[in-house]
């Protein structure tokens, strides 16, 4: 893992004492909150619904076993005792007091964790594949190319006041775990018709209240340029991106109406007239920091293990979170698993601080002292032997957190929703909660297969609903909560926009609802074909009308 | 010239508190966080005199986001804020009875 320099340190201990300050003097009332709301936003401070809302940056959704027991302290001084892991990797906290924020702070510096740039209209934490590093099908790590976007992007000058936010995404594989086609901009390491690795980059992705997938920016970027041309599409967009309209200012907008075309072209130019040698990484910088993610002292395992597999045959449950949560490794004897945080009943990406701290300790018996937080809000131990995979099993059932459902239909993504935040017009975890009760049986959710559930509880998507196979967002409709159902969405490399498939019905009438789409799904479904694969080859219009019925059904 | 905006009755006026961000009522001299001390404007000019004192409340950097809501006196006097969105936020988060106002003063 990234080991901050003293110059990272410098800088994070140097913008906690600025914040120190800041919150002073608006406790003291030299700062009015007009003036004291943007310095607290670039401190990842949001005020919500009940209480401030810290969020805390996890870069590329690495952190090690001291900041998740660091994280578990704070939540327990500090806070209510947990925390939410959001689809960004991030963790945020739902109930500290603005005066406690700058020794929250200190003690994320301890840990070389900080919240700059966790909102504002900047470059954001960069998130990646949370198999990074692990997965048989990486071309290449991404995390290195993670961190150097994230020093390049952090407090960078000219890019610190853009005309929106800006969310990147890495994914070293050509499956796509990061949701890249969501983003801002996607970068994909691949390799080219030579054999040579660059980037294959989309621009123009985002979901809120205009969602567009990602369009080719460059098939192919040779890996030096990144920084240079990553600053050229900056500087097109910084120009250009439109300031007078919030909502029509993110970089898809402007890629909408100039067209990829001239967007590239734009780009194109202005890369060509920078200096590359002034903005191209530095390649001694470029080796110190790959060196970090160098793969762990891994032992020389065959590739299987018999007690691993005389366990599964012993244990049917312990086979079927093997099945959902364990994930392959590319080091044989090893595999990463998938801790999902989404029990039954439970809000979706919620840990308390004691099972932060069951998971500290577990991936400093099982994973050399590493955790990944996932953009599905769950989390990785990406190092685990296979013949210790029956005993961890165990150790997370007594956290409560052995659920084998991860890519099922009660692995929900949720935003917090009403229950939480300002923006939202409706609740979306009770939602989550009462879907996850309907489908519980997990002989029924291993029948139905993968398919993912995203709900968000207002149109700025948060919960990623426009790419769930089934999404869900919560309005307001006449004084009352109501859900818009979308199908067909879908995160992965095959990244689409779900449509809506009727009127928006009220809460009590969801479950109803997925059983009613399900069911189509069950009814008409080919030999191993999956959820999304047969909403593809079906179309909507078999569920639609299952759904009509449902909406019928559900009418006041 | 516009009509100015006539506040819904009868209201309460709540806010964030500034230091620890918890849901404040204004009783009939200071702020509260039980919902059941909230003093409640049944005319326009209580009302108008609530959203001054938010106001001003704002200028001596004693709360964020004062705003008046509009509610349902319940027969146990708890005044019930119209609209879902501030129901929530006077109660908590509605799967976690165990946090916020709903555990703190009961509400319901």
């Amino acid at each position: 893992m990234y080991r901050y320099d003293e110059f990272d340190e410098a800088f994070v201990r140097d913008r906690v004492a600025a914040f120190r300050a800041q919150v002073e003097r608006r406790l003291s009332g030299s700062l009015t909150e007009d003036e004291f709301k943007p310095l607290r936003l670039k401190n990842g401070v949001y005020l919500q619904l009940h209480a401030y809302m810290l969020r805390i940056a996890v870069p590329y959704g690495t952190l090690a076993s001291r900041q998740l027991r660091q994280l578990a302290l704070i939540g327990e001084r500090y806070d209510r005792g947990y925390g939410h892991f959001t689809t960004r990797q991030n963790l945020q906290f739902n109930w500290p007091k603005l005066r406690d924020i700058p020794d929250i702070l200190e003690l994320l510096a301890d840990v070389e964790m900080h919240c700059i740039q966790t909102s504002g209209n900047c470059i954001r934490n960069v998130t990646a594949d949370p198999f990074a590093g692990v997965a048989a099908d990486e071309i290449e790590d991404p995390r290195p190319v993670a961190e150097l976007i994230r020093q390049w992007s952090s407090a960078h000058p000219e890019f610190d006041y853009l005309p929106r936010k800006f969310k990147i995404a890495v994914t070293g594989a050509n499956h796509d775990r990061a949701a890249i086609a969501a983003h801002d901009i996607g970068l994909q390491i691949v390799r080219n018709d030579i054999g040579a690795v660059g980037y294959r980059l989309l621009v123009g992705g985002g979901l809120g209240r205009t969602p567009m997938i990602g369009r080719e920016l460059r098939a192919f970027l040779p890996k030096n340029a990144l920084l240079t041309y990553l600053t050229a599409l900056m500087r097109v967009y910084n120009l250009e991106g439109r300031r007078d309209n919030k909502y029509k200012a993110r970089v898809k907008i402007l890629v909408h109406e100039i067209g990829i075309a001239e967007f590239r072209d734009r780009v194109e130019a202005e890369f060509a007239g920078l200096d590359r040698a002034a903005h191209d990484a530095d390649p001694a910088e470029l080796a110190r920091i790959a060196a970090y993610f160098a793969p762990p002292a891994y032992e020389k395992l065959p590739a299987t293990s018999p007690a691993f597999e005389s366990a599964q045959r012993a244990n049917p449950i312990f086979a079927a979170w093997v099945e959902a949560n364990v994930f392959a490794h590319r080091q044989p004897g090893y595999a990463a698993v998938t801790i999902s945080l989404k029990g039954i009943g439970d809000a979706p990406g919620d840990a308390t601080s004691a099972q932060m701290r069951a998971v500290a300790d577990l991936a400093d018996a099982h994973s050399f002292g590493e955790i990944r937080v996932t953009h599905a809000q769950n989390l990785v131990l990406p190092n685990v032997k296979q013949a210790d995979l029956f005993a961890l099993w165990r150790k997370l059932g007594e956290a409560g957190l052995a659920e084998g459902n991860v890519g099922l239909i009660t692995d929900i993504i949720c935003c917090p929703g009403l229950d939480y935040c300002s923006l939202a017009t409706a609740r979306s975890i009770p939602i989550a909660q009462s879907i996850a009760r309907r489908f519980a049986a997990p002989e029924r959710q291993r029948e139905i297969g993968p398919v993912s559930i995203k709900i968000s509880g207002c149109i700025n998507a948060c919960g990623h609903h426009h790419v769930g196979h089934i999404g869900i967002l919560g309005l307001e409709k006449r004084g009352e909560e109501s859900y818009q159902i979308t199908l067909g969405g879908d995160a992965s490399k095959n990244a689409a926009i779900g449509e809506i498939i009727g009127p928006g019905i009220p809460a009590d009438a969801v479950p109803d609802a997925v059983e009613r789409l399900v069911a189509v799904y069950l009814a008409e479904r080919q030999a191993g074909e999956d959820f999304i694969a047969a909403v593809r080859r079906l179309g909507l219009a078999p569920f639609r009308a299952a759904f009509a019925q449902e909406a019928r059904h559900a009418a006041p | 010239m516009s009509t100015p905006r006539k506040p819904p009755l009868p209201a309460i006026l709540l806010a964030n508190h500034l230091l620890d961000g918890d849901v404040v009522f204004f009783t009939s001299k200071s702020w509260s966080p039980d919902p059941r001390r909230a003093q409640v404007a049944h005319d326009e000019a209580s009302a108008l005199v609530l959203e001054r004192e938010g106001g001003a409340a704002f200028a001596r950097q004693e709360v964020v986001d004062a705003c008046l809501v509009d509610v349902t006196i319940a027969p146990d006097g708890m005044p019930v804020p119209n609209h879902f969105r501030e129901r929530f936020k006077i109660k908590g988060p509605s799967h976690r009875p165990d946090l916020g106002k709903q555990a703190d003063f009961g509400v319901r």
